[in-house]
């Protein structure tokens, strides 16, 4: 099941939500920047990592650290265990059938070059067609593209309106018996979109036609269930999630993942070898040549457990209580405008300013301590369907306040006073 | 925000809103794009190139408040100039901007292109400020394209 943020009733739940002891939890929180207190809202692009994951990081180094998969000895064993048992909590995380099916990569990014190598170059070919849509962050356009130029396939996009939603109906016009491969995001990390993907796998396995989904921006704000999206596969980040950066998922189903190609040829992904003829490994680790971040990967599994430890129904409601409350805020200032206005949205707030530009907005945030991110955020083709250069984004987690959201609204002013 | 005040003086201010020479200079003879591929700041300069010496200049273009901002004093501070003298600016803006030239103790003669030394206290703006003269730098030496990053 895929609950969106919207499906929970906000405010009572967000009530309950202790929001200082969840910022104890996350010791980077504590500190000032330029003077002021951090203000950090720029978790689409990297999330914070709590205490007990990053401890959790400590013990596998101060103690148990090894090779995995090879070694006879005890720490071998040992590493071995921890970060097969990191497999088995993502499994659990995003209800796939079998671990096997979940494959350690380093980010969404890999993790879609994965399928795209692995998936893409052995089953498209000359004259076939992908689809993609408009909101698609550059991991998952650019490696299609290239698979494209490759093979001689095109390339299609599924439009959006003007409040970033994709146009479903296109995309059924989009389908037929050349489409070879679907990928779409999940929430759009430069509008906060949440796309109707579970809709749209459905639409496109009736032409047979297999779905990646990105899921990048969505496995830190909501819970994903890839037997239930019946997605082909998902890709996501660990360091979007609270775990440290080097760690990711690409979910892929079983009979898809052992029929493609490996992505990287190595150590760890073989049977035998020889100078004739090499056989490959059994699933998982056909995939997974060579030494692996074990460390973060093992993290990855403490990130998980620590969100069901805080209840992410919780969490997302104050998320979505955020997102209401900075979006309401945000928009009354005069000269201020949103970029994606979608009905179904994850705690991703885009906006411009008249006049303004994002940098100069980005800087003068970061004079009181305020972090965002301020560019195209890997969406060029989401600013040019937009007509704007690029955007400021503040993108909230479950640790931020909506004191904070003062002091950005607050800040807002001051640039455009500075300005006018 | 002394700093932030030290960064968008009046003047910067002033010349983002109403940037000089800002459009395109049909009688050009040699042009350029620069392109920021980070924050999507862009801009084309356009010169005309009389016996080596800056006769005209213009630009076009979209960016942050330091880029217009430079360009468009740039183009006023090289008007008249002889390609070296415009090179030599150049040189000497980009030291200041990155703190390798002390614009007060040192000679030089960026004159009220000065104003700019607020730049280096922000390292990641300093290619906001640079690119209209890593520009300028190209379309005077027939380059057509540059990319900061």
């Amino acid at each position: 099941m895929v609950q969106t943020v919207d499906s929970i009733a906000p405010q009572s739940v967000s009530d309950k939500w202790d929001v200082e002891r969840i910022r104890a939890d996350f010791p980077v929180l504590h500190q000032t920047v330029n003077g002021k207190p951090l203000v950090y809202l720029d978790n689409a692009a990297s999330s914070q990592v709590p205490q007990v994951v990053i401890d959790r990081g400590s013990v596998y180094l101060e103690h148990e650290h090894s090779n995995i998969h090879r070694g006879v000895h005890y720490l071998s064993q040992r590493a071995t265990t921890a970060y097969e048992g990191a497999r088995e909590k993502v499994k659990r995380f995003i209800n796939a059938r079998e671990s096997r099916e979940c494959i350690f990569v380093r980010g969404a990014t890999e993790g879609i070059n994965l399928v795209m190598y692995g998936y893409g170059r052995k089953f498209i070919g000359e004259g076939d067609e992908i689809i993609i849509s408009a909101m698609e962050h550059h991991a998952n356009i650019v490696p299609w593209q290239m698979l494209c130029q490759e093979k001689g396939a095109r390339l299609r996009v599924i439009p959006m309106n003007d409040a970033g939603e994709l146009l479903l109906d296109e995309f059924d016009g989009l389908l037929n018996e050349r489409t070879k491969l679907v990928g779409v995001v999940h929430v759009s990390n430069a509008l906060g979109t949440i796309n109707p993907v579970k809709e749209m796998i459905a639409q496109a396995h009736k032409y047979g036609v297999p779905v990646l989904v990105d899921g990048a921006q969505a496995t830190p704000h909501m819970p994903v269930d890839v037997q239930d999206l019946d997605c082909d596969f998902y890709a996501f980040s660990g360091h979007k999630m609270y775990a440290p950066t080097g760690s990711g998922i690409v979910y892929g189903k079983a009979e898809l993942l052992e029929k493609m190609d490996p992505f990287q040829g190595g150590g760890d992904m073989i049977k035998t070898v020889t100078f004739e003829k090499t056989t490959y490994a059994d699933l998982p680790n056909k995939l997974e040549a060579g030494t692996p971040a074990i460390a973060s990967q093992i993290g990855l599994g403490a990130a998980i457990d620590y969100l069901n430890t805080i209840g992410r129904e919780q969490a997302a409601a104050h998320e979505a209580e955020l997102l209401r409350y900075a979006t309401e805020r945000i928009s009354a200032i005069e000269g201020v405008r949103i970029i994606g206005t979608a009905k179904d949205k994850a705690s991703v707030l885009s906006f411009v300013i008249d006049d303004i530009h994002p940098h100069d907005i980005g800087t003068i945030l970061d004079q009181e301590g305020i972090a965002v991110r301020a560019g195209h955020h890997c969406a060029q083709p989401v600013m040019q369907r937009f007509n704007v250069p690029a955007t400021a984004r503040a993108s909230f987690a479950f640790y931020n306040t909506k004191d904070e959201i003062d002091v950005l609204a607050r800040t807002i002013e001051r640039v455009i006073e500075i300005f006018s | 925000m002394s700093e932030l005040s030290e960064l968008y003086q009046q003047v910067i201010l002033d010349h983002n809103k109403k940037p000089r020479n800002f459009r395109k200079l049909e009688q050009a003879n040699h042009t350029a794009e620069g392109y920021n591929p980070l924050c999507g700041d862009h801009l084309t300069v356009y010169l005309a190139l009389e016996n080596g010496a800056v006769k005209e200049i213009a630009f076009e273009g979209s960016g942050c408040a330091i880029s217009k901002a430079a360009a468009s004093m740039m183009t006023q501070a090289v008007k008249g100039k002889s390609r070296e003298q415009a090179e030599e600016l150049f040189t000497e803006f980009h030291s200041m901007v990155t703190g390798e030239l002390d614009e007060e103790t040192q000679e030089n003669n960026l004159g009220n292109l000065k104003i700019f030394a607020g730049v280096r206290e922000f390292p990641v703006r300093v290619k906001c400020a640079t690119l209209p003269w890593h520009t300028l730098h190209a379309a005077l030496n027939n380059e057509e394209h540059v990319s900061t990053e």
